[in-house]
């Protein structure tokens, strides 16, 4: 039983925090917010001299892996800085798909291109109708000639007008829901027979819908045709621990403008901090702040060396608590700030847009329930 | 950072394990495991075994003939006895009165009182709480005057929890009218045998006989009696409050009573599956058992900054509202699963060994008085509402 940082842990932490504070204060971060791109090249650059791209990378391919505290250090601080850039999408999610699906060939040719920011991958995965069900996928890859033929639409796939490489989960045998037939292409954003209809999300993230009706070679198959449920499982079990840490942040900046903005508003006479009906607000906000917390530690320190169902039901555990947190804490401190709250001006509508968008993603409150209880069920 | 127990703790925890197997008598643990009333006789008892062990005193140091236990071995301990089924530790003599003493009184008070805490032989009540004086507390009227070698005592006490078991009270009193609120509070031993001191029960909502009303009419105290200094109690009265709730979070305890929650939910049954499969019912079962599991690390954060800072925080209110609240919902669970059940209403089937004929199933008995008695926690020890004060004004810094 130890909450404490070693020396080397603090030191990636106090270093992150000082970057963000440096190149990504809000004002910053809203003029990349207001690019027509929607995130920075120049950032992306920054986060790969740090060694941040790397967190997922394994040692034999010039990474840090495994490194759960650090990207739950990570993750938290960009959280607090409300960080726009494809962090999870790629240095978390996608890294984590090359590493856990990919041949030594795939892995030796990507990881270190991922980790030095020279590429950037998103995985492609979900669909219409598909809700936050893993393996139910309708896009679908038969081979053609040497190659494949890939066929079908994905959904909300965040950043993906930011990457050079989707990673495309698709059928290549089996029903709609099953765990088996799932494959998984690398494809290049640029190739033929690849639209993507662009938009951003409403917490200011670039995104887009993904038509795929593509000839691709056959390497660009990760891994063993069929096989990929596993490593999708196991990429989005890291993304869900890395959206609650990045969750802690930007609950704790939203608790702390809140409490910073009712100090100095004033009505009646007094600063508005000063009323009892807002200061128990607030501390129900703290509450669910460090209930939130605690659980993105546990999510963090799920190892993969314990039971797959233990495992899921303590990350599914963590989502619902994070996702409840984020609701009840961004709706709270929208109202504490009153008409400024509503307003697109101060940081707390961009947390809030921000707290909405991370409840509804990698599986909402109700969709982690659900797998509690199902992990929960039979002998313990 | 790691959230796993150390090899020695886990070995702690087998070494505990292997202790209450083989000393918690089997009449003791059933009556606790069914949620029945544990009597006064068999909480003295445990703590007799306890002592007998050398365990009297889990949260003590070892110089006041305590364990001498971290908080992580004692967060430990208390687990294991409450997922056994032993019976509650009485907190008065061990986390109020105990420290108090040993922080603030004098040797001779130290070597009168404390021995008798650790081996059962006494049993203490806490004097706080006035009719005038809740959530108020420093508004309290009880007086104290100085005569000679004693002080003559006046007033009425009330909330007195097991009062009636008690041989010792220990009392905020006003010894200097003049002075305002918190200044003129001073923290004094009374023994309950004395002339003039009454006990009166309240009958609560669940029709158990819990609290007391205790008269103090013309009792005359032996200043040796005064803890610490005179008009400095209101300083050992917040050194005690923190201490009460360094275990208000009641983790051990709640887990197991959420075990005996899917226990009784897994035996009845609605449209003729168990209650356990019906989603509804599953579905919050499952918010109580994961905000359970948030609060388990949520605790283990505030001990282990206990450890390095040596004394309870702020934090500790956010432990006790947190834990109330969770305490309160596995009980309101507990009356949706017994059902119709939950109405018949007959005390004698909550003592242990009751052989009368049977209305309902055995474990639907006890599920609307448990109900009825936890709206409790989130009054007692400092309102839940005074806790988010504390966490303003604390933590928050407002």
């Amino acid at each position: 039983m130890d909450f404490n940082l070693t020396a080397e842990q603090q030191q990636l932490a106090d270093t992150v925090q000082r970057f963000l504070a440096r190149e990504y204060a809000f004002e910053a971060r809203r003029r990349i917010l207001r690019s027509p791109e929607g995130w920075s090249r120049e950032i992306w650059g920054r986060l790969a001299e740090l060694g941040l791209l790397s967190l997922q990378v394994p040692e034999e391919h010039g990474g840090l892996a495994p490194a759960p505290v650090e990207t739950l250090l990570t993750m938290t601080a960009f959280g607090k800085a409300l960080f726009l850039e494809p962090y999870l999408s790629s240095a978390i999610l996608a890294t984590a798909l090359v590493r856990a699906q990919g041949t030594a060939a795939q892995r030796q040719a990507l990881l270190p291109a991922l980790a030095a920011g020279e590429r950037l991958a998103v995985p492609a995965h979900g669909e219409a109708g598909a809700r936050y069900d893993l393996c139910r996928v309708a896009t679908a890859a038969a081979r053609q000639g040497d190659g494949w033929r890939l066929r079908g639409r994905k959904a909300v796939v965040l950043h993906a007008p930011a990457a050079d490489l989707l990673l495309v989960t698709a059928r290549t045998a089996g029903g709609p829901a099953e765990e088996a037939g799932l494959s998984l292409f690398q494809v290049p954003r640029e190739a033929a027979g690849v639209r993507l209809l662009p938009y951003r999300t409403i917490d200011g993230m670039c995104a887009a819908d993904v038509e795929l009706d593509a000839a691709l070679p056959a390497d660009a198959l990760l891994g063993a045709e069929g096989t990929a449920f596993a490593a999708l499982s196991a990429a989005w079990d890291l993304g869900v621990a890395a959206l609650c840490a990045e969750a802690v942040g930007v609950l704790q900046a939203t608790l702390d403008a809140t409490l910073e903005y009712t100090k100095t508003r004033r009505q009646f006479g007094v600063p508005i901090a000063k009323f009892q009906a807002l200061q128990h607000r607030m501390a129900d906000m703290l509450i669910h702040v460090e209930q939130a917390r605690s659980m993105s530690y546990l999510a963090a320190l799920q190892d993969g060396q314990g039971q797959a169902r233990e495992r899921q039901r303590a990350l599914s555990a963590a989502k619902v608590v994070v996702g409840q947190a984020c609701r009840f804490v961004g709706q709270q401190a929208v109202q504490l700030h009153g008409g400024m709250g509503v307003t697109d001006e101060l940081p707390v509508s961009h947390g809030f847009k921000r707290l909405l968008a991370i409840e509804l993603s990698l599986g909402d409150t109700e969709h982690h329930l659900e797998r509690f209880l199902a992990a929960s069920a039979g002998p313990a | 950072m790691d959230l796993s127990f150390t090899p020695e703790e886990r070995r702690f925890r087998e070494e505990v394990r292997a202790f209450l197997a083989a000393s918690l008598p089997a009449a003791m643990r059933q009556t606790v495991l069914e949620g029945l009333h544990v009597s006064p006789e068999d909480t003295v008892a445990w703590q007799r075994i306890l002592h007998r062990q050398g365990w009297g005193g889990p949260s003590w140091p070892t110089r006041f003939g305590g364990t001498g236990w971290d908080p992580v071995r004692q967060y430990v301990f208390e687990e294991e006895c409450a997922a056994a089924g032993a019976p509650r530790l009485l907190p008065f003599g061990l986390k109020m009165v105990g420290p108090v003493i040993m922080r603030f009184g004098n040797e001779a008070q130290q070597r009168r009182h404390l021995p008798p805490i650790l081996s059962g032989d006494e049993w203490w009540c806490q004097g706080y709480s006035e009719p005038g004086a809740g959530s108020d507390l420093a508004s309290l009227q009880t007086r104290a005057e100085r005569q000679g070698d004693h002080y003559l005592v006046n007033g009425q006490k009330t909330w007195i929890t097991l009062a009636q078991h008690a041989s010792w009270i220990f009392c905020l009193v006003r010894t200097d009218r003049s002075a305002k609120a918190q200044a003129g509070i001073s923290f004094l031993l009374i023994d309950m045998r004395s002339p003039g001191v009454t006990v009166r029960p309240i009958t609560m909502l669940d029709g158990g006989h819990e609290v007391n009303e205790v008269w103090l009419e013309e009792v005359r105290v032996p200043a040796e009696n005064l803890v610490g200094e005179e008009n400095q109690g209101w300083t050992y009265a917040k050194f005690l409050l923190g201490h009460e709730r360094t275990n208000i979070a009641g983790i051990g305890a709640s887990k197991r009573e959420l075990a005996r929650l899917r226990r009784v939910a897994g035996l009845e049954r609605k449209h003729g599956r168990p209650l356990l499969e019906d989603p509804f019912f599953a579905a919050r079962l499952a918010q109580v058992e994961i905000e359970l599991m948030a609060l388990e690390i949520t605790n283990l954060r505030v001990l282990s900054a206990e450890a390095e800072r040596r004394a309870p925080g702020p934090e500790a209110s956010l432990l006790k509202i947190k834990g109330t609240e969770i305490q309160q919902a596995i009980t309101e669970l507990l009356v949706q699963a017994v059902g119709p059940y939950a109405l018949p209403f007959r005390r004698e089937a909550l003592l242990p060994g009751f052989d009368g004929p049977a209305v309902g199933p055995d474990h639907a008995a006890p599920a609307a008085a448990s109900y009825c008695n936890m709206r409790k926690a989130s009054i007692y020890g400092g309102s839940n509402e005074i806790q988010k004060n504390i966490i303003t004004q604390l933590i928050l810094g407002l």
